[in-house]
């Protein structure tokens, strides 16, 4: 047998199939933004990309810790509620009068425990994550609602300098810090996802978890370590929020889980798990935030487009999916 | 041999489950730089033997010593990092990732926790070198063949430093020249002082690498023999022991008389029947009691056939008549609406549901045809599974167990048992042997004989001919997706003349069977 019959066909210019969807997803968002820029005039301006990251960077910090998950081929329903959780005990801690590191390092470990527990349940129960996040999505809206009914505010200088300080340019360009926040979230992400044996084995869980098991990998650990990161990622995502909005509402936030789903799906990570990238989410939520933007600026149309939008979008995307997915049979 | 010290010693191993005692005082030895071929039955204790072996099992009884030192692993990882590694015969890898990560993951270089990508790729292209394996690492394993992906197991194996290598059933999914490769592999790795356990259920194969073979049957030692001193046919006669004479009285019973069979009605009639791109419009007939074999080459269109007659594909061209009547059998339903049943060849993606138990498997096609509203009552369900768990000799005999727990064949016989007990008319069997071991083969050949008897008509579909030879009536010959001729099963007929028959025409392919 010759060597070259081992190969497989590669030209040098066809791309390898993995990046096929998020290359799909750049070719979309610049096309969005092009789209935009041809038909509004103030569209061009660098100042709406940065508010899209100003606007979403909560959602793209949840949507990282999501895409751990979701390469690991599970699902965490319970974003939404644990973001709200985070805000709404951080603005009551603060209306309490609590020191705000104090309140800071709470909220960033309530989220993360929340987590690690629902991944305990999963792995030692075998139960299906689908039905255990759903089980925290309710406990945690729970928690909101229990910690008060109506909206509390946030008074504390430290929030409002996070909630006001501008980095900018000389040209008056900015971001807020959430952005940086957000930025470093993604960076590290994508470092663990990439560069790291816990990374690595997430993407091993997700391609087949029997395989996983008999090459020795940890994988326990690894399934319940992907749920504390969405739980600090929404932990982290709720602080931000609450630096946004200055208040914890205990209606907050809700269906967002679905939001942060849909960015990851449409950011080509496959929902079964195994094929992904933390770039590509950061793609999805772009798209999702642009989407919203074009709307805004047409201020014609309805905001449930953007519903309707994405809705189209994830089917689009599911589809491609799926046909790479048959092309490889 | 004898002078030098064996790297693993297994002595008086046994193992019992629940109501089965699998391994009965089994001695194994196993010296470095040897192909070691571990032959039995299915449920002979082959794989028993090598749970106990890696950790997955713990024996009730015996020693193991891995080079003079005495272990007992927890599992397969302990057992790989002593220099134990086992490929299995499904890839367990991970298609989704690289080549090169599949070897290493889990050992994978790093500095201050981030891996080195690039020496990983290295490494990995330097250890497939000495396989003499030049792939591309950096892309997924998912994208090369399954020989290809089976050898990246090897060297996944092979890196642990491994000094026992176990390959179970490595070579069930690979063509010729992939068996070569990897035997060329397996002499390399021999050569360099590694022993290598191997379990298949090839015959030709065992003659062709191994150096020693060693025989359980039930759970006990036959023996271990140096191979060139065993001939085949007293393996085979070690393998199942006495049950040999099952496969020689059926010989001898053969030669059936078609006569007496064209004389019954026809049960099915099949005339110029054909679909476009598949099969080439055929006539077939076939008798209440009568077996009709289908011979051919594998992609003649024996199983178009099949799938045509069971409505599982619609015909484009022809009629169909049962019992004299003319039908269309559109679909499976239809088709089973008539008696007729059909045996895929590929039981697990097509036939059986590996989580559900066995009785619930066999149930599946009465409940269908009954109708889901009217379930079958539980006592019903256990008596009709009972007679055929116990007709079919299906072991474990324990309906209650999910299907994917059982052998090879004895899913077939789940299988078959699934169609027996809707009673059909005309059982339709696509190579309802392959991949199972000689026993389990004779028994089913037997049936299919003893259901022929009893006025079942059987359409039996194999690749080995010796098998078709011995059970048919008459034979229809396939070839490039066309129905060539029917042989009267006469004592004028044998391998040579069907093969001859198949390979008559324009095309000078030597016969494969």
């Amino acid at each position: 047998m010759t060597t070259t019959s081992l190969t497989p066909t590669r030209d040098w210019w066809r791309i390898p199939q993995r990046y096929v969807p998020v290359l799909a997803t750049l070719t979309l968002l610049l096309v969005m933004y092009a789209v935009g820029v041809s038909q509004y005039r103030a569209f061009s301006n660098v100042q709406v990309v940065f508010n899209v990251f100003i606007d979403n960077g909560f959602l793209l910090v949840v949507a990282v810790g999501m895409t751990f998950v979701i390469l690991t081929g599970g699902i965490d329903l319970s974003v939404g509620s644990v973001v709200a959780m985070t805000a709404m005990m951080s603005a009551s801690l603060l209306q309490g009068g609590m020191d705000p590191g104090a309140v800071l390092v709470i909220a960033l470990l309530v989220g993360p425990t929340l987590g690690f527990l629902m991944g305990c349940v999963i792995h030692f129960f075998e139960i299906q994550p689908f039905i255990v996040t759903l089980a925290g999505m309710f406990f945690a809206r729970g928690m909101c609602t229990f910690i008060s009914k109506s909206s509390i505010p946030i008074t504390d200088p430290f929030w409002t300098t996070m909630a006001q300080e501008r980095i900018g340019d000389p040209k008056g360009n900015f971001v807020s810090i959430s952005v940086l926040v957000a930025f470093v979230v993604v960076l590290i992400g994508a470092f663990v996802l990439a560069y790291t044996r816990l990374g690595r084995n997430v993407y091993a869980l997700g391609g087949n978890q029997q395989s996983a098991l008999l090459m020795g990998l940890p994988v326990g650990q690894t399934k319940i370590a992907v749920y504390a990161i969405s739980g600090l990622c929404s932990a982290i995502g709720g602080i931000l929020l609450s630096f946004y909005t200055l208040s914890g509402a205990p209606l907050i936030a809700v269906g967002m889980e679905l939001d942060v789903i849909a960015a990851v799906v449409i950011g080509g990570t496959v929902l079964t798990g195994g094929s992904g990238y933390v770039f590509g989410t950061v793609l999805g939520v772009l798209v999702l935030g642009v989407i919203r933007t074009l709307i805004t600026f047409d201020g014609s149309l309805n905001s449930w487009w953007t519903k309707i939008v994405i809705g189209g979008l994830l089917f689009a995307f599911i589809l491609l999916q799926r046909l790479i997915g048959i092309r490889k049979k | 041999m004898s002078g030098r010290q064996p790297v693993l010693t297994m002595t008086a191993i046994s193992k019992s489950f629940p109501g089965v005692r699998a391994l009965d005082g089994v001695d194994f030895r196993l010296f470095p730089g040897e192909v070691h071929a571990l032959m039995g039955e299915n449920g002979a204790g082959k794989s028993t033997l090598i749970k106990v072996l890696t950790g997955v099992y713990a024996h009730d009884a015996g020693a193991i010593e891995l080079a003079g030192q005495q272990v007992s692993f927890t599992g397969p990882m302990q057992a790989a990092a002593a220099g134990v590694s086992t490929v299995y015969q499904e890839v367990n890898l991970c298609a989704n990732l690289s080549v090169a990560e599949n070897i290493f993951i889990g050992r994978e270089p790093r500095t201050f926790g981030a891996i080195r990508w690039g020496e990983m790729r290295r490494r990995a292209r330097d250890l497939l070198a000495k396989l003499d394996l030049h792939i591309d690492v950096t892309q997924l394993l998912g994208t090369y063949s399954l020989a290809v992906q089976q050898m990246v197991a090897i060297a996944r194996a092979i890196d642990i430093q491994a000094r026992v290598l176990i390959l179970d059933e490595p070579t069930s999914s690979l063509d010729a020249t992939e068996v070569e490769q990897l035997f060329r592999i397996m002499r390399q790795l021999r050569d360099e002082g590694i022993a290598i356990i191997f379990v298949t259920h090839f015959l030709d194969q065992v003659y062709g690498i191994a150096d020693r073979i060693t025989v359980l049957r039930n759970g006990r030692l036959v023996g271990e023999y140096p191979t060139a001193e065993l001939p085949q046919l007293a393996l085979v006669e070690k393998m199942i022991g006495k049950e040999l004479d099952v496969l020689e009285s059926l010989e001898e019973q053969s030669k059936r008389d078609l006569a007496a069979i064209e004389a019954n009605t026809p049960f099915l009639q099949a005339e110029e029947l054909g679909r476009k791109g598949s099969v080439t419009p055929f006539s077939l007939t076939i008798h209440a009691g009568e077996v009709v074999g289908l011979a051919g080459l594998l992609g003649s269109g024996r199983t178009e056939v099949a799938r045509l007659l069971f409505g599982a594909d619609r015909a484009d061209h022809g009629k169909v008549a049962v019992d004299g009547k003319p039908t269309a059998l559109r679909n499976p339903i239809a088709a089973i609406g008539h008696d007729i049943a059909f045996c895929s060849e590929n039981r697990r993606t097509e036939g059986l549901v590996g989580e559900l138990s066995v009785r619930e498997n066999i149930i599946l096609a009465m409940q269908a045809a009954r109708g889901w509203l009217r379930p079958i009552p539980r006592r019903r369900q256990d008596e009709l599974v009972d007679k055929y768990v116990k007709a079919l000799s299906i072991r474990p005999a324990d309906p209650e167990i999910p299907v994917r727990n059982l052998s090879g064949g004895n899913q077939q016989k789940v299988l078959l048992a699934r169609w027996l007990i809707t009673e059909p008319r005309l059982l339709i069997l696509d190579e309802p042997t392959r991949g199972i071991d000689v026993g389990a083969k004779a028994e089913i050949q037997k049936l299919v004989v003893q259901l022929s008897d009893g006025g079942m008509a059987v359409l039996f579909i194999s690749a080995e001919l010796e098998e078709v030879l011995r059970l048919s009536h008459k034979i229809a010959v396939m070839r490039d997706r066309q129905l060539i001729t029917e042989l009267a099963n006469d004592h004028t007929v044998d391998a040579d003349r069907v093969m001859q028959t198949i390979a008559s025409g324009t095309h000078h392919e030597g016969p494969q069977a």
